[in-house]
């Protein structure tokens, strides 16, 4: 007989999801004392077994290929060293898109989430990001503003360790930084470039630690953060976060634990979180005072909306229709170059830290007269990468041939292209949202979600001033450009939606709950000892990666649901 | 330098045993002087020895060995590609299919395997299929088999120690701290559009 599993006692806290809003909902209620529940539907993560930071492609038959070539087909979803971290397609866990879309639906099933391997890229929202509406009529104000998230994200960056520079710039606030980092070769050309054309380089802003913090130790500069860090010192919520807070012994944390709903008692709060145990798949109730949803925003939208009951026909939360609504992600579009002056560079080690270490912030807010609003940054690549397959793959179909020749051509070229990437900003729009798909459900029996994303002029516009500045950068810089960077995902000009990875604002903040589900507590109108903890509280999406507010947005949050336990509200 | 011929003169020029015969069959001299680099000893795993041969070969025109670094033989690019073709049905059947193309050519025009070939008739091959310019109905299997093998060969050396060394990657290592060289800086900046500003 179908029987499910009930816990007898009953969870202060429970957090869904142990990325960056589960993990700091999980540091900050530990450091209060409070003992938190973690549901996490992937496996726990081991560091030492499964980060690859330091081996080399020839250390494996396959040369990071996969065990079956699946790289050659197109069958590899990401690269084999990264750290593991999730998919595109799971399987058991489809989804589906309109077929007017375009959309892909990057998840991660590890303790940790995708701060395994993130970009790190760490860049505070401006006034203007969490006011949009008052600044130039477009898109929706937070209720929360600059001046209450500063504090809180002093408290994020000197946690996780920022690098960077006070540099006065409005579209790029100051914070609490650690020593940057020196800029490369092809950087400092850059830097000339830039400086030629007035748009500002500026030392990067990264989740990477130029000096030891909280027991972590200092980066020991491999450059290969994407793949892990095995000595933490680049910035995962499972390492920083919930590793120390599992030591308090303040903290249970359920691996392979799928939630399927909330279930809420007479009084409309949330009793209890049924989950699927993918262990044994058998299905278990844990019930709970409060729980906090940090599942990515998009899976925290359907866990709200396939939570329906008498009091809640439209899922938890919703009497305003807006759960799934406004989903945004960052836009994307990236161009290559080729530098001449790099040609036969001296050569040195120029990994530093992962990623970028001078970058552009948006630097035309005063100027009116452009054709879309808002702006991007641009993200700088380049340097002696580490060789993978098809590292020079390109080289090898635009000089043919073969023999010494082709050695030379690669030899010489070696360091000598950089890569732009435009990451801007998307306004919300109507046709752009994702939905319970009744008809198909998980290999759980949970219905699945079916996504609805359209750009508008607004981001195409914006992608195409993106490949103007790219080509004037490399052509000032003396070089010329050889293509876009991602042909597989930017083809049409700008990215798919999705695949810059930085979906947000299905769940949205508002002062009225006729229009919005969360309040300025990211605590649901309607739900009260219901929170949510990732980006789907974001009004907006700036040009700014998420991973930084979710950090500070979910610190807010659970200082002030600690302070409403202390009280005696929750 | 032609390689091949290197290797034979390596492998047999101190017993003095060059003999006309030899030259006539590469083949079995190639099987001879295998020793010489690591892959020699490997056994394919899905290629038979004569496949495993030819690509062998194939690999050691496309990087061979020079005065500036080692080649593809001494990368372990046949080695590479034979075990992902044990791995993966359509890999394999591109790799067979390909080096059955290039012997059948080889045959069409000089009576002899790919292999057997003398290595002005297996360049001349080269020179037709390695360009995509050259593209026409009888060659078109051919030039997207060379694809496949120079793309795969080139994988196989970047990403093994002697194609590390050929392009001087000197990266993942544990550093105290990061710098830049200035003389490098220098070098990109005098080169660049900047030098005199």
């Amino acid at each position: 007989m179908f029987q499910i599993q009930r816990s007898p006692q009953v969870a202060d806290v429970v957090v869904i999801g142990s990325g960056a809003g589960g993990g700091t909902t999980v540091k900050v209620l530990t450091d209060l004392g409070i003992n938190v529940t973690l549901l996490e539907a992937g496996p726990m993560l081991n560091p030492s077994k499964d980060f690859k930071e330091h081996m080399l492609p020839y250390e494996v038959d396959h040369r990071g290929a996969g065990p079956n070539a699946e790289r050659y087909f197109g069958l590899q979803q990401w690269g084999y060293f990264e750290a593991p971290n999730g998919y595109w397609n799971i399987p058991g866990e489809p989804y589906s898109v309109s077929p007017d879309s375009e959309f892909s639906w990057f998840r991660s099933r590890i303790l940790g989430g995708r701060t395994n391997h993130y970009g790190r890229i760490s860049l505070r929202f401006s006034d203007y990001d969490f006011k949009p509406y008052s600044f130039d009529g477009l898109g929706t104000d937070w209720p929360v503003d600059y001046d209450e998230m500063s504090p809180y994200y002093d408290k994020a960056e000197e946690f996780m360790g920022i690098t960077g520079t006070k540099e006065g710039i409005r579209s790029a606030p100051d914070g609490v930084f650690l020593p940057p980092i020196p800029p490369r070769v092809h950087e400092q050309l850059v830097m000339k470039a830039g400086k030629r054309l007035g748009i500002p380089v500026i030392p990067s802003r990264m989740a990477m630690l130029t000096k030891s913090v909280h027991g972590r130790a200092a980066c020991h500069y491999c450059g290969q953060c994407g793949r892990g860090c095995r000595t933490a010192s680049a910035f995962s919520s499972s390492q920083a976060m919930i590793f120390p807070a599992m030591k308090t012994g303040k903290l249970t944390v359920l691996t392979e634990a799928m939630a399927r709903e909330l279930i809420v008692d007479a009084s409309g709060k949330v009793s209890a979180v049924s989950y699927v145990d993918k262990r044994t798949r058998t299905e278990k109730q844990i019930r709970c005072r409060n729980v906090v949803v940090a599942a990515s925003a998009c899976e925290s939208a359907r866990l709200l909306l396939n939570s329906k009951s008498p009091l809640f026909p439209n899922g938890l939360a919703n009497g305003s229709g807006m759960v799934g609504r406004n989903l945004t992600d960052t836009t994307g579009y990236s161009l290559s170059g080729h530098i001449p002056a790099l040609e036969g560079l001296p050569r040195h080690n120029s990994d530093g830290i992962g990623g970028m270490h001078v970058y552009v912030p948006w630097w035309l807010l005063d100027k009116r007269n452009k054709d879309f609003p808002r702006g991007y940054h641009i993200e700088i690549g380049g340097g002696f990468g580490m060789p993978q397959l098809g590292a020079f793959s390109a080289d090898g179909s635009q000089r043919a041939g073969y023999g010494s020749g082709l050695k030379d051509y690669v030899r010489q070229r070696y360091g000598a292209s950089i890569s732009l990437a435009g990451r801007g900003e998307m306004i919300p729009n109507e046709h752009s949202y994702c939905e319970i798909d009744n008809s198909v459900v998980d290999q759980w029996g949970i219905p699945t979600l079916k996504f609805h994303f359209r750009w508008s002029d607004h981001e195409i516009k914006q992608a195409k001033h993106m490949h103007e500045t790219f080509t004037s950068i490399i052509e000032t810089m003396g070089g010329t450009v050889t293509g876009i960077t991602h042909p597989e995902r930017e083809a049409k000009g700008v990215s798919v939606g999705g695949t810059i990875i930085h979906e947000g604002g299905t769940v949205c903040m508002g002062d009225d709950p006729k229009t919005s589900v969360l309040n300025r507590w990211c605590q649901a109108h309607e739900v009260k000892n219901l929170f949510v903890a990732d980006a789907a509280p974001f009004n907006g999406n700036p040009d700014k990666n998420v991973t930084l507010t979710i950090v500070a947005l979910a610190w807010r949050t659970a200082e002030h649901l600690a302070a409403e336990m202390k009280k005696g509200n929750a | 330098m032609n390689p091949t011929r290197r290797d034979l003169l390596i492998a047999f020029g101190a017993t003095g045993l060059i003999t006309p015969a030899l030259a006539q069959h590469v083949h079995q001299a190639l099987l001879e002087v295998k020793s010489l680099d690591p892959g020699a000893a490997y056994q394919p795993k899905y290629l038979t020895g004569h496949e495993y041969q030819t690509l062998r070969r194939l690999s050691d025109l496309i990087i061979p060995a020079d005065e500036h670094s080692k080649g593809a033989l001494d990368a372990g690019a046949a080695e590479f590609i034979d075990f992902l073709c044990s791995r993966n049905e359509k890999l394999a059947q591109i790799y067979t299919g390909g080096l059955a193309w290039m012997d059948a050519t080889m045959q069409h025009h000089h009576q002899v395997s790919f292999l057997e070939a003398k290595p002005e008739q297996q360049t001349a091959l080269l020179d037709l299929i390695a360009y995509k310019k050259n593209e026409t109905p009888e060659l078109l299997a051919g030039i997207r088999f060379f694809d496949w093998c120079r793309r795969m060969v080139m994988d196989a050396y970047y990403t093994s120690p002697v194609g590390m060394a050929d392009i001087g990657f000197m990266g993942n290592k544990a550093l105290s701290s990061f710098s830049v060289p200035q003389e490098a800086v220098d070098y990109a900046v005098k080169r660049s559009p900047f030098a005199n500003s």
